[in-house]
């Protein structure tokens, strides 16, 4: 059996992504802080797609437990989903450091961390495939998210650095770019439903980009182009805009 | 995130702050810290219900923990639809001991409605196979209930649309059967004499309910097709269904992509589609042997089409009067036939016994058929609901938009044990819903 390991198992972007693998015959190795938490996903994926299913207590800011948590995996899975990011508070960042530093080491140095040790498993054995789920956010800074965004940024050129090197190790790794998704993380915000994924969409698109080795992807496909276009904004306008 | 929200019948509508959650101990601190909050499945019931100023979703939790496919017990977290645990355990030849008509229902709401189905004469409502489960109460602590484990919760929970607290965890038994498929018999019934009397002579049968003819009077006035059905064993199946007797042949969904327009929808074009539904069975009985699909849930083959009634929505009325008074089942059906406001595929259905606090089901007739909202409507609502008054009976809060809550409190028996229990549990009303305060229920 392939199998596919889950960084961040918990959110719910993360159980549909589960779920269509499971769908597919994978066996899921599911990670997140408590894994005490997993195990109705876990049972779920066990009854509903008769697939094994096991799970992980991973802490994505724990950076020195990164390499044993790898290594304590049943086997080494054939692809790996980072999908575990924290949005935070923009404006409490602003001013309380314990808040922005949670936002970057989820969202940038944990991934690092986690996927460096990932990335050299691969290369050794010359075989696998990392996914890691960033964001539209992280395209350009706006006043109402850069320190979400910043941190996205970062992941990105992380994963198209990492992208460059592992391709001449055999190993591929796409980037998921996903604008607004209807998840618990934005529950608090007003979204516009026609530039809104499920998360069933966006595990949908993860799993076909997977399938057919694509580099970076864009959930819903609109925003390739609503980014296209944020991006050309001279910055002299962009700076005074309220984004 | 502020979302307009109605339920299946599109009436009424409201603005709600809806929340999400993965995770049992985000409810809790949810729960434990907001009022005014209704838990919400997937917004089938038809009425206001659901409906309230904090609405949580209960979509996302939905894992399946347990399926013991000796015993035929499955475990679920509330969330979870009836077709997606159709889809596990047919197969493994199991099936749900009660559905209702729909099988796009959460567990959690299958609870809170106390659902009944075709077969409510024999087995029950959705109660009567609950083992144990699991509900957040006002103060944001899981109390596990059952019949023998915190019996006033549990009996208020079932049919307590809601109000006690939020169900999050089910365990309820299966129902064993070795194809996915029904031996079905449809017998055409002449009036409504008729077809109460083909009622009694085949209520030996599983599965019953019959399709109404609201519209006809004379002596047609009630004329009716009798379905009843049994889970159809191998050797009844065709050569061809024989091979994979588990398992239904794959269908296309149709849908109905927008609202129509209200005026197809008239005595006339009602008429009609009653005249061909009847009489698309020539002979006056019919035995074939059918999937379980079409058999249980034929209209969830058409998505969306509560747009059938257009934009202003429309309310489902089913009442149930006790077997003594079937006077008062003519009474209702003349007034409705001579209005000639009903829609086609009114439902006739026999109860059996039911022993419950506050769930819908007793023994006797119950009739549900749809009603689109137009100007009056209400106001002959209240009339009939004084005729299902008189005659002791009582209306589906589960249907429910618009029933006086004095017609309520006057026709449940244990309207007020009930809302003590709902007291004792939900702490500072903290679960209200647009109905539970039309009905005086809370606050």
């Amino acid at each position: 059996m392939p199998s596919v390991l889950i960084l961040g198992a918990g959110s719910d972007m993360a159980m549909a992504i589960a779920r269509e693998y499971a769908s597919d015959k994978f066996d899921i190795q599911l990670a997140a802080r408590s894994a005490d938490a997993l195990i109705p996903l876990q049972q779920d994926l066990q009854i509903r797609y008769n697939v094994k299913a096991t799970v992980h207590a991973f802490d994505a800011g724990a950076f020195d437990t990164h390499a044993a948590f790898f290594a304590s995996l049943p086997v080494i899975p054939d692809i790996t989903i980072c999908v575990f990011g924290y949005l935070g508070d923009q404006e409490k960042a602003q001013h309380d450091w314990a808040e922005a530093s949670r936002i970057i080491n989820t969202n940038y140095t944990g991934a690092v961390s986690i996927l460096n040790v990932v990335a050299e498993a691969y290369a050794q054995r010359g075989s696998g495939l990392i996914a890691g789920i960033s964001s539209v956010a992280g395209e350009r800074g706006r006043m109402s998210n850069y320190i979400y965004g910043s941190a996205k940024a970062g992941f990105t050129a992380y994963l198209s650095g990492l992208r460059n090197r592992l391709f001449h190790a055999g190993v591929h790794v796409i980037s998921v770019q996903p604008g607004f998704v209807n998840t618990r993380m934005t529950q608090h915000l007003t979204l516009p439903p026609l530039l809104t994924a499920q998360p069933e969409a966006v595990a949908k698109a993860v799993f076909k980009g997977i399938s057919k080795k694509k580099n970076v992807i864009y959930v819903k496909w609109h925003w390739k182009y609503i980014m296209l276009i944020i991006k050309n904004i001279p910055e002299g306008i962009f700076k005074k805009l309220k984004l | 995130m502020q979302k307009r929200l109605a339920n299946w019948g599109n009436y009424p509508a409201i603005a709600s702050e809806e929340t999400t959650f993965t995770q049992e101990d985000q409810l809790r601190a949810y729960v434990s810290n907001h009022q005014e909050l209704i838990a919400r499945g997937n917004g089938r019931c038809y009425g206001d219900a659901s409906l309230g100023k904090h609405s949580i979703s209960m979509l996302r939790y939905d894992k399946i923990l347990q399926f013991d496919t000796e015993k035929g017990i499955l475990e679920t977290q509330s969330g979870v639809t009836l077709d997606q645990i159709l889809d596990i355990i047919v197969p493994k030849g199991w099936f749900l001991p009660i559905t209702p008509g729909t099988k796009f229902i959460t567990v959690g709401g299958a609870v809170a409605s106390d659902v009944h189905g075709k077969n409510h004469h024999v087995d029950g409502a959705f109660s009567n196979h609950i083992l144990d489960m699991d509900v957040i109460i006002g103060d944001g602590s899981t109390v596990t209930c059952a019949p023998d484990q915190n019996p006033d919760l549990f009996w208020a929970t079932c049919g307590g649309m809601g109000l006690t607290g939020v169900v999050t965890r089910v365990k309820f038994d299966l129902k064993k059967i070795e194809t996915a498929y029904i031996k079905q018999t449809q017998i055409k019934a002449k009036n409504l004499e008729d077809v109460i009397r083909l009622f009694e002579e085949y209520k030996h049968y599983t599965y019953s309910m019959a399709w109404i003819d609201c519209l006809k009077t004379g002596d047609a006035f009630g004329r009716s097709i009798l379905i009843v059905g049994e889970h159809a064993t191998p050797e009844e199946l065709s050569a061809k269904q024989k091979k994979a007797p588990l398992t239904l042949p794959a269908k296309r969904k149709l849908t109905v992509p927008f609202n129509l327009p209200s005026f197809i929808l008239n005595t006339l074009t009602v008429k009609i589609f009653n005249w061909l539904y009847y009489n698309k069975n020539l002979k006056r009985e019919i035995n074939n042997v059918v999937p379980y699909e079409p058999f249980f849930y034929p209209l969830d083959a058409i998505l969306h089409w509560n747009r059938g009634y257009g934009k202003a929505g429309f309310v489902q009325y089913q009442f149930v009067l006790p077997l003594e008074h079937k006077d008062g089942l003519v009474k209702i059906l003349q007034r409705i036939s001579d209005k000639g406001w009903g829609s086609f595929l009114a439902v006739l259905k026999v109860f059996g016994d039911q022993d419950s606090l506050i769930s819908f089901p007793m023994e006797g007739y119950t009739l549900a058929l749809d009603f689109p909202v137009r100007k009056g409507l209400f106001a002959f609502l209240d009339e009939l609901d004084e005729i299902v008054l008189e005659y002791g009976g009582r209306l589906y809060l589960s249907k429910d938009a618009r029933m006086k809550k004095e017609v309520f409190w006057k026709s449940y028996p244990n309207a007020e044990k009930f809302a003590a229990i709902v007291k004792q549990y939900n702490h500072n009303n903290t679960f209200t819903s647009l109905q539970s305060e039309r009905l005086a229920l809370t606050k």
